[in-house]
């Protein structure tokens, strides 16, 4: 592994090791630019992941606080996470299902196509289908997706064989085990999925993609990338021409260091990335970086979600087996006689016991709660991903009344809901207890609103800058040296799981990067 | 992890301020590894009354008649270590139990999920609950209670081991799922 000098104003510097900056690293170093690699986590492997599910819970999550204000019910249901995301090396890779379905076509085009909502801030993206989609076969391929390029499918296990029978009982015909970026054999050096159902707690065999131990340890190979764990950046500077010089971060003895940089890539989860532009205000960005027109940290967007458990009078077991290798793909279409604009999938989901009445039942106690959990062995799970609609007033700011462990302004959330949302989740939910129901459900039971996993357009590409933050590449309209490399930079959310399309979007970023160096032009 | 009820109590902990102790009933899986049936759990900030009212509002929350009290006692024995680091949330508590009084103990399960319903949106009720759920079903006990089999990862994951033995319902065409990796051993 390289060790770059703090004062070496050549390197990029990626923040955050995830999907986005982990895929990133990679592509950048394997061309031979040298890449700075700063990640607030610590690093974990294969043999160090618990499989307890509350000490795995507190290994890789972001547990630093972040606040929250809004109409949405998360507030009620979850105070103490509005968001979900985690914390080391490898970010949300870790923590991730390995759910990769890609985006529809009208998806990124839902200005064009749900026309004019009111409160709403649609906006088509600045790329087209096709561009994109051969980066989505690129990332398949990479991250080896299940059911595509000739990969087969997961097995079936119990629990999806009831998701199966229900869905088609109720006339659905597109169900399947998923696209997983999970082996369904031997590949890329990792080993296959053994049904152990430990995805969230980091996957032990490896057999589902993470950037934990394919891109970093690949880009560490090149001898270009310098992976700086525990190093918690705080700020990024620029010089009198408004270009980004360097970042400012907090090592893992907590001191302060200075990297220089010729080029920075930001790629924190939504909601870090976003407040981590909005902490590098200064006299001349007095708003924070990139934010010119009051874009950064606006138009938050999670996916319209929750679970749904159907309880049997059978055993199904449904934690042996792939946790989320399960989709119904009918109703990712926009059909407005629903009553609704965007679609939703619904994912076979199970939960752990210990993670059960927190994470899957949130508000409940008593002798009717209880009934539920005696029904574990026979309960059935449903997770509903739907298209949330981007709203301005939906954003990230700054809480600069309560301060993280390192002594920064936190994280504020604000949300509420369009009402497309309620309308699209009754529909699911009905849906959902319809599906388990054909097959002799005896009680069907439902959360609200999750908190997100899923993080997204809080620094959206857009064509006019007026309305977003970056461009098609995702660098920023105000700093050329400036890029946003995660899920923020997607422009409406569509209903599909984010990671692959983060993972496309960096390897098509990485080839423009490289173009825009090799000119000079940053 | 942290779930074991130290049943062969050699001697009370200095520093104790009061205990919870029980008998294992005849037949549960953990009487047949541990050296006694009888059990006890220390605690180092509640009384041994305070500790039974909130094994009391523990049971209240999650009702789960034929599951043990020694799993109950492991929530309020991991809410009593936190409050060794938490004054406030010693203070909490101690206000929390003053405020059900003395006789929620023991009183009959209608009259103690009025008795919560009162105090339901209160930090001290909250908090329980929040622990009480975040801490109950991750206890090796519950684990068992529920048929729960956790990790397999050092088994060899579930492959063989019954993901796909559910015989109630048609098989899955292979179009729509996926062959299995490897034969069966």
């Amino acid at each position: 592994m390289a060790k770059f000098d703090l004062n070496d104003d050549g390197v990029v510097v990626i923040i955050g090791s995830g999907a986005g900056g982990g895929t990133l690293s990679h592509e950048l170093t394997r061309r031979g630019i040298k890449v700075v690699l700063l990640e607030a986590g610590k690093r974990e492997s294969l043999a160090s992941f618990s499989q307890y599910p509350p000490e795995a819970f507190a290994q890789l999550t972001w547990l630093d606080p972040r606040t929250h204000s809004g109409t949405w019910t998360v507030r009620e249901d979850y105070p103490t996470l509005p968001s979900w995301t985690a914390k080391t090396v490898g970010g949300t890779t870790v923590h991730w299902t390995g759910a990769t379905p890609r985006i529809q076509p009208w998806e990124m085009k839902t200005r064009t196509t749900y026309g004019e909502m009111k409160g709403a801030s649609l906006l088509d993206w600045p790329i087209e289908y096709d561009e994109l989609k051969r980066y989505w076969e690129l990332a398949e391929r990479r991250m080896v997706v299940t059911r595509r390029h000739g990969n087969p499918g997961l097995p079936a296990s119990n629990h999806f064989k009831v998701f199966y029978n229900g869905a088609k009982k109720i006339g659905y015909k597109r169900v399947h085990t998923n696209y997983m970026a999970i082996n369904s054999r031997p590949a890329d050096g990792r080993a296959f999925c053994i049904q152990q159902g430990f995805c969230v707690q980091g996957c032990k065999t490896g057999a589902k993609w993470s950037t934990l131990y394919t891109e970093i340890p690949r880009a560490e190979a090149t001898g270009n990338l310098d992976l700086r764990t525990q190093s918690m950046a705080t700020r990024i500077e620029h010089g009198p021409d408004g270009r980004v010089t360097g970042v400012v971060y907090l090592d893992s003895n907590g001191r302060e260091q200075r990297q220089k940089a010729r080029i920075v890539c930001v790629a924190c989860n939504s909601v870090e990335t976003a407040r981590l532009l909005l902490l590098s205000e200064s006299g001349k960005f007095p708003n924070g970086l990139a934010n010119s027109h009051d874009q950064v940290g606006r138009n938050y967007c999670f996916h319209v979600g929750g679970f749904v458990w159907g309880i049997f009078d059978k055993p199904i077991c449904a934690w042996r087996g792939t946790t989320l290798a399960g989709i119904v793909e009918d109703e990712t279409r926009h059909d407005p006689k629903r009553g609704f604009a965007g679609g939703y999938h619904l994912e076979l989901a199970a939960l752990d016991l210990p993670s059960l009445p927190l994470a899957g039942l949130p508000y409940n106690w008593g002798r009717d709660f209880a009934s539920i959990m005696e029904n574990y062995r026979n309960m059935a799970g449903i997770f509903i991903n739907g298209e949330d609609i981007p709203r301005a007033t939906n954003r990230i700011t700054l809480d600069r009344n309560v301060k993280d462990s390192y002594g920064l302004p936190v994280a504020h959330i604000h949300v509420d809901e369009h009402e497309n949302n309620g309308a699209m989740r009754a529909h699911a939910q009905q849906q959902s207890k319809a599906l388990f129901e054909a097959v002799g459900a005896k009680r069907v039971v439902h959360t609200r609103q999750t908190p997100a996993t899923h993080n997204m357009c809080t620094a959206r590409m857009s064509k006019d800058p007026r309305d977003g933050v970056t461009n098609a590449h995702g660098q920023t309209h105000d700093i050329a040296n400036l890029f946003i490399s995660d899920g923020s930079v997607m422009t409406t959310p569509s209903s599909a799981n984010p990671t692959l399309t983060i993972v496309a979007l960096a390897l098509r970023q990485a080839e423009y990067i490289e173009r825009q160096m090799s000119a000079r032009n940053i | 992890m942290d779930t074991h009820v130290p049943v062969d109590r050699r001697e009370f902990l200095k520093g104790s301020t009061g205990v919870l102790t029980g008998v294992l009933a005849a037949g549960s899986p953990l009487a047949l590894i541990a050296p006694s049936r009888v059990w006890a759990a220390d605690l180092r900030v509640l009384t041994s009354a305070e500790g039974a009212t909130l094994m009391a509002v523990t049971r209240t929350i999650a009702p789960h008649d034929g599951l043990e009290d020694a799993a109950y006692a492991i929530v309020v024995q991991s809410t009593d270590a936190d409050a060794v680091k938490d004054e406030s949330l010693r203070k909490l508590l101690k206000e929390g139990v003053a405020t059900l009084g003395p006789s929620f103990a023991t009183a009959p399960e209608s009259e103690r999920v009025a008795a919560l319903r009162k105090i339901e949106q209160t930090p001290f009720f909250q908090t329980m609950r929040v622990k009480t759920l975040g801490t109950l079903y991750g206890t090796e006990m519950a684990y068992r209670y529920f048929g729960y089999e956790g990790e397999a990862f050092s088994k060899g994951g579930y492959l063989f081991r019954g993901f796909n033995d559910l015989r109630w319902l048609p098989e899955v065409p292979l179009a729509d799922s996926g062959p299995m990796p490897v034969p069966a051993p």
